[in-house]
């Protein structure tokens, strides 16, 4: 199957693990070595993180390059929990609504201490937003929507079967060399955007490491199918009866598939685990004492895994950028993994198509390493911090942790230190030199300060229609004001960005009262907001002055 | 606010029999256990993190 046959099959469900691409040879590899095509972005890898970036960059008119060495979506469903602003995302890009139509949403967790619950949360406990806290959904189906939107997207040139073998990087370009059935072509490129995963070939090639702590245990994924009503929680055990002295996880997802990960330790043998014949008897025993004791198992896709949380010390080596697992990695436990990468590509999408238009200088891809960098760094220590619950690596931390099991049956405050993982949110990018800071005389209360991803809300638009906050924001900055706008506001310079001024009380209505509040709204206040979502600076009153340096700030220009 | 090092007891030899007592006829996993749980319950109860960190200083034989 072709892009093309894709495109013709929209509307009729499309059997993404079976989905098997053609390689098409390009007009490229007929090129003499020493005269390469030369491409203004090419984005290896086109995994979640690389799919995402490149329909960004496509949706902001830049054309692309989409390399990657298979020609199937995902095998297995690894990553399978995907986070509220990683469906905000996916909603900009085109994409989000058949993911949540198709996933199981779920925002409750609950932890048991061998049979008895010690301890539940809600991960979004508030109403008021359009997408829910996760969904769960196979990473090949999350991989066959965005090729679904990369195949209405003629801007991206996506080439399957293209292995890159070599990368050369330049003051001017990077030449990449790459495999293909018919043989090796060379491709030089203005940026390279590494999307290649864990074992990044790219970061190989460049004699780059990713560094970090390895934790010393084995998990087993086992995906069963099985008919079985059941609450669409997120279930975690500590020493349960049914597999004593290590943890259990499970989660639903859609089809009728369970994910239930079992801790192994250390010494178990990988292969001997992977056998259906060990991990049904595990999985039988997990039933035994439920309501679903006596369903149907289907064993219908098994790994088994170690992981290590570490990162690059730098996202970006000249026109080298890298993204996702390829840049950092964390433990299962928190769903940062996949939804980490994605928030980077969308950091990264807006910066690198203001670059190469000229509209902003080069030091603006410097802030997606460093931004990026620093929430790598938060995601790896809430992925260390659980990983050392869940597995402790010493007696004295294993006695603590029982301690707090123990005392979470009876004790409030211990619930809050039981950590079976904390599960993702996006960072905050409160020290980024994109910001611009509060003045010191605007007093302001409540989350959404200069750093923040935007918090959605629901608002009604002047025809009546009720709607939400994100998908009103525009595809450059935008000026969020409460109340009538200062006239000069009007005519701000987003430096060939467009800059779109939503109203409160002219363009979108705040009939709850939400926004006002989410936002800590006065009279007059303005807030402006990125290409990507995220707040980047706020006034009590504003004049264009203020606003145009803000956005020059955000564009990593001098700002006078 | 800083960590108490002065005297601070209302009943100094009260308390101090009553967590030898606490930890009779336990096995040493016991009494471990039950140490881990005392100071957990403590931590709660100071609740001020400079204060804790003061006093995980002060335990390791360093000065808060």
């Amino acid at each position: 199957m072709t892009l093309k046959d894709l495109a013709g099959q929209q509307g009729r469900p499309i059997d993404h693990p079976s989905l098997a691409f053609d390689y098409q040879a390009s007009p490229d590899q007929a090129r003499p070595a020493a005269d390469p095509a030369r491409h203004p972005v090419v984005i290896v890898g086109a995994g979640p993180v690389g799919l995402a970036l490149a329909i960004d960059l496509a949706q902001r008119g830049q054309p692309v390059v989409l390399l990657d060495n298979d020609h199937r979506l995902s095998t297995g469903s690894r990553a399978i929990c995907f986070a509220k602003r990683t469906l905000e995302i996916f909603d900009r890009l085109g994409c989000g609504q058949p993911m949540v139509d198709k996933g199981v949403s779920w925002k409750v967790g609950r932890v048991f201490l061998k049979n008895e619950q010690v301890y539940s949360f809600d991960l979004l406990p508030e109403e008021g937003h359009a997408r829910p806290a996760f969904i769960n959904l196979q990473q090949y189906h999350v991989e066959g929507y965005l090729v679904e939107r990369v195949a209405q997207l003629p801007l991206i040139d996506l080439r399957w079967k293209n292995e890159v073998s070599g990368v050369e990087s330049f003051d001017e370009h990077v030449l990449l060399t790459i495999q293909t059935p018919d043989g090796p072509y060379r491709l030089a490129a203005e940026h390279v955007v590494a999307c290649d995963g864990a074992r990044s070939a790219v970061r190989r090639q460049l004699g780059l490491e990713s560094k970090g702590r390895s934790f010393k245990d084995r998990f087993l994924i086992a995906d069963v199918r099985m008919q079985h009503e059941a609450p669409a929680e997120r279930w975690f055990w500590f020493d349960p009866d049914f597999h004593p002295n290590q943890s259990v996880l499970l989660h639903r997802q859609p089809d009728g598939v369970w994910r239930i990960d079992f801790q192994l330790g250390w010494d178990a043998d990988p292969e001997e685990e992977k056998k259906p014949e060990r991990i049904l008897p595990r999985v039988r025993a997990l039933l035994a004492h439920s309501a679903m004791k006596d369903a149907e198992v289907e064993l219908v896709w098994a790994s088994v895994y170690t992981f290590s949380c570490l990162r690059m010390d730098s996202f970006r080596h000249g026109r080298v950028l890298f993204a996702g697992d390829a840049a950092h990695g964390v433990s299962p436990f928190g769903a940062r993994g996949a939804n980490s990468g994605v928030q980077d590509a969308d950091n990264l999408a807006w910066k690198l198509a203001a670059v190469l238009r000229k509209n902003a200088p080069d030091a603006l891809l410097d802030t997606y390493a460093r931004e990026r960098e620093y929430a790598a760094d938060e995601n790896i220590l809430h992925s260390t911090r659980a990983t050392d619950f869940i597995t402790p690596k010493s007696a004295v931390s294993r006695l603590f942790r029982d301690a707090v099991l123990e005392l979470a049956k009876t004790q409030p405050f211990a619930r809050t230190l039981v950590n079976s993982g904390r599960l993702s949110v996006p960072a905050t990018l409160h020290g980024s030199t994109l910001n611009t800071p509060d003045a010191a005389a605007d007093a302001f209360a409540g989350t959404m300060r200069p750093g923040a991803p935007a918090a959605d809300a629901p608002v009604t638009l002047p025809d009546g229609r009720r709607t939400w906050l994100l998908p009103q924001l525009g595809e450059g900055f935008t000026l969020l004001v409460a109340g009538e706008a200062a006239a000069d506001l009007h005519a701000v310079d987003g430096h060939g960005l467009p800059v779109k001024l939503l109203a409160i009380g002219r363009d979108l209505g705040d009939p709850q009262g939400r926004l006002a509040a989410r936002y800590n709204l006065r009279p007059g206040t303005v807030i402006l907001i990125r290409p990507d979502q995220h707040v980047c600076a706020r006034w009590r009153h504003a004049d264009r002055p203020a606003v145009d340096a803000a956005i020059r700030r955000a564009l990593a220009l001098a700002v006078a | 606010m800083s960590l108490i090092t002065t005297p601070h007891l209302e009943a100094p030899d009260d308390f101090y029999e009553a967590l030898i007592d606490a930890h009779r006829d336990l096995e040493p996993a016991a009494s471990d256990a039950l140490n881990a749980r005392l100071v957990l319950l403590l931590a709660n109860h100071i609740g001020t993190q400079q204060v804790l960190l003061q006093a995980l200083t002060a335990a390791r034989g360093g000065t808060p």
